[in-house]
């Protein structure tokens, strides 16, 4: 009903026809279809390889959080800093600032691939984003477990390890496949170093044809790769649900 | 300390003394819930602690597995002081179990996984002899076929009566039960109650937090009356059921007779 009142509203609209014309294009949008899903590929690499930095590295800022203890506050308070700082500067600035401000200190042993600054100023931010996610679901395990682990003569490691960590990863699922899908699409700024992924293609496109309808086939293409994670996100969920509730009629 | 007030010195220890606990003090906050317990169990010996809730009786309990750091006072298991300085709380936790009322068996790990992994992580068997001590174990309690199950499929029963198998797979010297039936239906209690008879009767050093008052007559040695966080009155189960001294200990019993729970 909506996405009929909003089609109509659109297609009557006095500039429909110029619209139409810039972003509707199909010789454009078959034409440009193939360079597009060629850089889209970087996009790819990207955000998997970022996210294989990312569960690891969050989950090791999340566990730093969670250590008990005065001694332990220099580490606890360095995970806060950074968690704030990371999530409080726009992703597009860390990129710059990396991208462009790292290559150009001139140091030999400094990396001057665009690509690996992109990947780093990536894992940075979102590794503060998904540490959160992780602290969350290590604060809802129930202080009762971790007793019962030490009450065993477990240490405070292994009652991390086997009995705490395993139940909160589980709860986090959702949000964690959440936060990879914001990081998909973050890849888009990594246009910004001058990078040919999918939206900067695009934008090479738009130029070169004045016409809008490449900027369609990028949308397309990151859409193509979040909607299936998105249904696999709340299969999930709906599985966790359904077991709880055979566990408590049994 | 308290222990000259109690005329025993520091190395009157007879050998069959299992645990000590010696002017014990606690506080939450400006809440002080132990005002100075003086306790000591012999090898083999039964001990139940009765009181209203909030009397402390958990939180003795929770003190002598070092789950809660004390105040004041000292704790010997062994003879040994594990509320010194220094001592390594995951080695003198590995000999003393404790079982809680609300379970807290590990949601995530099937019976056989929660039995055996203080076992395995904490004592270093094998997969192998924690999974043969796990067996014997379950079977002993009726739960064999129990054993690939996950927590949430079992009754409240057959949950605490896992929980106590855990404890046991560490081979505890002393065990403490934390009003372990309190959460269960009534139909179910017999099958817990059954199972620690049983230890009793394999001589079992336990102290046990209990609101089953015709279970501590019947299974304790000696049974002691907390009230706001002193051991007010101690004593043979019939002695103390029959004839309290104490008027606070007799208006305690007549609420619980009154409660129908004795």
């Amino acid at each position: 009903m909506f996405v009929a009142v909003v089609v109509v509203v659109v297609a009557s609209s006095p500039g429909w026809g110029a619209f139409k014309a810039y972003f509707l294009d199909g010789t454009i949008y078959r034409e440009s279809f193939p360079e597009i899903l060629d850089a889209f590929w970087l996009n790819v690499k990207l955000f998997c390889t970022a996210e294989l930095f990312i569960l690891p590295a969050a989950l090791f800022v999340a566990v730093l959080r969670s250590l008990p203890g005065p001694v332990f506050f220099p580490l606890r308070a360095l995970a806060i800093v950074y968690a704030d700082l990371f999530r409080g500067i726009p992703t597009i600035l860390v990129i710059s600032i990396l991208g462009f401000g790292m290559p150009a200190l001139g140091l030999s042993w400094v990396p001057i691939s665009q690509f690996f600054w992109a990947v780093v100023a990536l894992v940075l931010v979102y590794t503060a984003y998904v540490s959160e996610v992780y602290r969350s679901g290590i604060e809802s395990v129930h202080p009762s477990q971790a007793a019962a682990a030490r009450s065993l003569g477990l240490s405070h490691g292994q009652a991390l390890r086997f009995v705490v960590l395993p139940q909160a990863v589980r709860r986090v699922i959702p949000p964690l496949l959440n936060d990879f899908i914001g990081l998909q699409k973050d890849t888009a700024l990594v246009g910004t170093l001058g990078v040919v992924e999918a939206f900067k293609q695009a934008q090479i496109d738009q130029s070169a044809t004045f016409n809008g309808t490449p900027y369609l086939v990028a949308a397309t293409l990151f859409v193509a790769i979040t909607i299936p994670l998105a249904r696999f996100t709340d299969w999930l969920v709906a599985r966790d649900r359904s077991r709880q509730q055979a566990g408590r009629l049994a | 300390m308290t222990a000259e007030a109690h005329g025993v010195s520091d190395s009157g220890r007879t050998p069959s003394e299992a645990l000590r606990i010696e002017g014990v003090h606690k506080s939450f906050g400006k809440l002080e819930v132990l005002r100075g317990i003086d306790l000591t169990l012999a090898e083999h010996e039964v001990v139940c602690l009765i009181g209203a809730s909030g009397s402390g009786k958990s939180t003795l309990l929770r003190c002598v597995n070092l789950l809660e750091p004390i105040a004041a006072g000292r704790i010997l298991v062994d003879g040994e002081e594990i509320t010194a300085r220094g001592v390594d709380v995951d080695r003198v936790r590995r000999g003393i179990g404790i079982v809680f009322q609300s379970y807290n068996l590990f949601p995530h790990m099937t019976v056989r996984e929660n039995v055996t992994l203080g076992p395995r992580k904490a004592r270093g068997l094998s997969r192998g002899e924690a999974d043969a001590d796990a067996g014997r174990l379950l079977e002993r309690f009726g739960l064999a076929d129990k054993r690939d199950e996950y927590p949430d499929r079992l009754s409240g029963g057959q949950q605490q009566r896992v929980a106590i198998a855990r404890a046991l797979a560490m081979q505890p010297r002393l065990l403490l039960l934390d009003e372990v039936t309190s959460a269960l239906d009534p139909e179910l209690v017999a099958e817990v109650l059954d199972v620690i008879r049983e230890l009793a009767d394999g001589g079992m050093t336990m102290l046990i937090a209990t609101h089953e008052m015709g279970f501590a007559r019947d299974v304790a040695h000696r049974v002691c009356f907390l009230d706001a966080g002193r051991i007010l009155e101690e004593g043979r189960p019939d002695q103390l059921f029959g004839a309290p001294r104490e008027e606070r200990t007799r208006q305690f019993l007549q609420r619980i007779v009154a409660a129908g729970r004795l």
